[in-house]
């Protein structure tokens, strides 16, 4: 599976358009890493611990759309875009779309 | 008196840390960004069309980035007046340059030339009980292109 965010890849060519693919993942942080985070608020830096959530739940969505994709037969998807929204206290949709397409080489 | 003398203590420590950790985490980004000079991040969208075949690859960076307990004191006084917040500009800043070389830091272990089509996706991910913000979350995306000869 080929995943990009450009819509011409060199040496490559769209065989077919099979319209968007999205995949969404809605994560909450535990509680220890809240209390943790609201030390660090003092101290400022990374929250490391933030920064791997968001990772794994990012790359969740991704295995979700790349899911979708492969069930109505793509073999790339062009175009991902990322959108976050916090959707309560606490908690994050972290979402990814694209559209799917098959390609072959030029 | 208590209230006060805790407060006083956050703030000293809150600047003490939050300089130190600014300082570091600046000295750092110069350095990395002088080792990735040569593999530029290109905010545009069609790459040009290249003699060698090569392969396409997503590749994402990102961080999550908290003030201290000082900048933002110094953030809520700025709001009575108006005018630049620096203290969050530089927030924003190092959490920007960090994660493009967390992107590039990707890019540079599957032996890319070019990372094309540069996104940038903001979000402030951690609200305190005031509604304040505490901290950033900054994601950057691109595509790597990766010369298959290379590899």
């Amino acid at each position: 599976m080929l995943l990009t965010n450009i819509e011409i890849v060199p040496g490559k060519r769209i065989t077919s358009h099979l319209g968007l693919v999205q995949g969404s993942s809605v994560r909450a942080k535990h509680v220890g890493r809240d209390i943790m985070a609201s030390f660090k608020n003092i101290f400022g830096g990374e929250l490391k611990g933030y920064t791997e959530l968001l990772q794994e739940s990012r790359e969740e969505a991704i295995d979700r759309m790349v899911e979708q994709a492969k069930a109505i037969g793509a073999n790339a998807v062009l175009n991902i875009r990322f959108s976050t929204s916090s959707i309560a206290a606490g908690a994050a949709e972290l979402f990814a779309y694209g559209t799917a397409v098959t390609m072959e080489d030029r | 008196m208590i209230d006060l003398a805790i407060f006083l203590t956050l703030l000293a420590t809150g600047y003490g840390f939050g300089r130190f950790a600014e300082k570091k985490h600046y000295k750092s980004i110069i350095q990395r960004e002088k080792q990735f000079r040569s593999l530029p991040a290109i905010a545009v969208k069609t790459p040009p069309i290249m003699d060698e075949s090569t392969n396409s690859q997503l590749v994402t960076g990102n961080v999550v980035i908290s003030v201290d307990y000082f900048k933002r004191f110094i953030s809520v006084l700025r709001n009575l007046v108006g005018g630049r917040v620096t203290s969050y500009e530089t927030l924003i800043d190092r959490a920007r340059r960090e994660a493009i070389l967390r992107m590039k830091e990707k890019a540079y272990k599957l032996n890319a030339k070019y990372v094309f089509n540069i996104k940038f996706e903001t979000a402030s991910i951690y609200k305190g009980r005031r509604q304040q913000i505490g901290s950033v979350e900054v994601l950057a995306y691109g595509t790597a292109v990766i010369p298959l000869t290379a590899s």
